[in-house]
């Protein structure tokens, strides 16, 4: 438009002010978004910083040590990431074939008036509170654990390294056990929504070659959605690699490396919860801090991965 | 049948989908036990004493979970009351205010915060809350749980928002109405019900959460005495309660899961409902 530099700057000086409350708004909103982002970077500042007498004591060391004294002021978080990934693997193994058993019934094979019913129920699960979950797994898993699965395990497969040892029932296999009931959920309804988003074309085209429903589910739709179901996986690793109480609650808090599952143990976030209230000093607690930064980082890295697999398929899709 | 295969094929077929059906069985089976168990638990040993009395000292038996379940409630809306306004300005900022690469990054970095471990965000609390005040207290504990909300609330605010058709935002403007009272006069309430469901259901998470509490709330016997100071909580007295060699006080541990899960579930059952109903 061809108006003067005056009116222009008058219109501008009218519209600022008539505007006032659009822009306080608007830079509310801004603020409390940025909020969000500075929330996730504080965490990371703030954990480093607290977590410095153990970082500079330990260095790298604190990573590989595998002893954990209080009174000695030694710590090495090794077992603890060990029993992490040891639990979170075994809890994957369990959940991933049910969980995406559950996605294909849900998406391929039940009646549409028991797809909502099911998914509804499936996802529910995940709504009942960690500690309610290990306190029925300390209660009514751990002794099942002990006798007859240990037991059953240790006399027929003891020879393998995974199966030695007195059946404690509090350990690593009950806290897989745990884990897998709280990813299974996650794992299936992320699942459930790349298999949906399955273009019906690909299975007619299968179904059209004389495929049976079993040869068209594993050879038109898991593939197409692998990138979806492998991100779905990985969202449900980092769920179990930072749930904390229910397995604090079975894992039985001991701290060694051990092939033997029927071992007490622990994992990062069990030790924290175990000990910080009661930890004292600044190396102590500097060292359950950097526990936390490790697992912060890891889930962080994990959350990232599969955010991007997720996502790039969805958009994949919704190219197409 | 001629052709080679046809009847392993088959079987293969049957077996495998089989399978499928009953792992999602296998799923419903495990909430059911689960549940089941809570509920035959919690029915036995809830009682009047449970609900009205406060925590007996070790030794005694009897006491109840009184002020745990309204240190449970004060947290929640503590939480809340700090969650929610930023949650929901979060949500409107994605959907009203910006540009796509914003979006995209806020949008992400909410999803990657709704995944970072609640004992992780309940350090965070203790280092810039409790350990500068030198107290552990329901505040810090509030900040925990809005952590923990924050993300959740944006993110369903962001979608029921997107739901709000073009059509109003553009009538509200044709009006003549500035643009932020078209947001807090039309497009929020036209969007409330999924901002309120969000809400809901963020309460329901955080309700039921221990771990950030373990080293900010740090549990009380004595009631509400303040936010500076510490507070009890129902996820939190459940966990001491298991953990605590004596029966009564595991009796009472059932109780309070009970208590908890029909919160929790009740709440979840409950959005379930009314969104189903908004949709027909």
């Amino acid at each position: 438009m061809n108006t003067s530099p005056a009116i222009q700057a008058k219109n501008r000086r009218f519209s600022r002010r008539s505007n006032f409350g659009d822009s306080i708004f608007s830079n509310l909103t801004l603020v409390c978004a940025l909020l969000v982002v500075a929330i996730l970077l504080a965490l990371l500042v703030v954990l480093n910083i607290d977590a410095f007498p153990a970082t500079t004591k330990f260095g790298l060391s604190f990573l590989t040590g595998t002893s954990w004294d209080p009174v000695k002021e030694e710590f090495g978080a090794l077992p603890a990431i060990y029993g992490t990934l040891l639990s979170s693997l075994i809890g994957l193994i369990i959940a991933v074939p049910i969980s995406l058993g559950a996605a294909i019934f849900l998406v391929e094979l039940a009646p549409s008036w028991l797809r909502g019913p099911a998914s509804f129920l499936i996802e529910l699960l995940a709504a009942i509170p960690s500690v309610i979950i290990g306190l029925w797994g300390l209660f009514v898993l751990v002794p099942f654990v002990r006798n007859p699965i240990e037991s059953w395990l240790g006399s027929k497969l003891g020879f393998l390294p995974f199966f030695q040892g007195p059946p404690f029932g509090v350990g690593f296999l009950a806290a897989g056990f745990i884990l897998a009931i709280m990813v299974i959920p996650i794992i299936t309804a992320v699942s459930r929504d790349a298999m949906r988003a399955v273009p019906n074309e690909q299975r007619e085209a299968m179904f059209a070659l004389g495929a049976t429903h079993w040869e068209t589910i594993r050879s038109a739709v898991l593939p197409y959605c692998r990138s979806g179901l492998i991100g779905a996986i990985i969202l449900g690793l980092g769920r179990a690699l930072g749930e904390t109480m229910a397995v604090t609650m079975v894992i039985g808090n001991g701290y060694k490396l051990t092939t033997s599952l029927f071992s007490p143990g622990a994992t990062i976030a069990s030790k924290i919860a175990g000990e910080f209230s009661e930890a004292t000093g600044y190396v102590f607690i500097g060292s359950l801090v950097e526990l936390a930064l490790i697992l912060f980082v890891v889930t962080l890295l994990v959350n990232v991965i599969a955010r991007l697999l997720v996502w790039r398929f969805t958009f994949v899709k919704a190219q197409d | 049948m001629a052709e080679p295969g046809y009847l392993r094929r088959k079987w293969l077929n049957r077996t495998m989908l089989g399978l499928s059906s009953g792992a999602a069985g296998l799923g419903i089976l495990i909430l059911a036990i689960i549940m089941g168990y809570t509920l035959v638990q919690g029915i036995a040993y809830l009682n009047l004493n449970f609900l009205t009395q406060a925590a007996k000292p070790v030794g005694e038996v009897g006491g109840g979970m009184r002020n745990e379940i309204i240190g449970t409630l004060i947290l929640v809306v503590l939480g809340s009351i700090i969650a929610v306004p930023i949650g929901l300005m979060a949500g409107v900022f994605l959907v009203e205010f910006a540009g796509p690469k914003a979006a995209t990054t806020v949008r992400f970095v909410a999803d990657i915060l709704a995944g970072v471990p609640s004992i992780v965000v309940g350090v965070f609390a203790y280092a810039i809350l409790v350990r500068p005040m030198h107290s552990y207290s329901a505040l810090s504990a509030g900040v925990a749980l809005a952590i923990i909300m924050i993300p959740v609330v944006a993110r369903t605010a962001e979608e029921s928002l997107r739901l709000v058709p073009n059509s109003m935002r553009e009538a509200a403007l044709a009006l003549g109405i500035t643009r932020w009272r078209s947001l807090v006069g039309v497009i929020i309430p036209g969007a409330l019900t999924g901002i309120v469901t969000g809400i809901t259901l963020a309460v329901a998470r955080i309700a039921g959460e221990t771990a950030p509490l373990i080293f900010t709330a740090l549990g009380s016997q004595f009631g509400f005495q303040g936010l500076l100071k510490p507070i009890g909580a129902l996820p939190l007295q459940i966990y001491n309660y298991a953990l605590s060699p004596y029966p009564d006080w595991q009796h009472q541990a059932w109780a309070g899961a009970f208590l908890l899960i029909m919160l929790v579930l009740g709440i979840s059952i409950l959005v379930r409902w009314t969104s189903s109903r908004r949709k027909m």
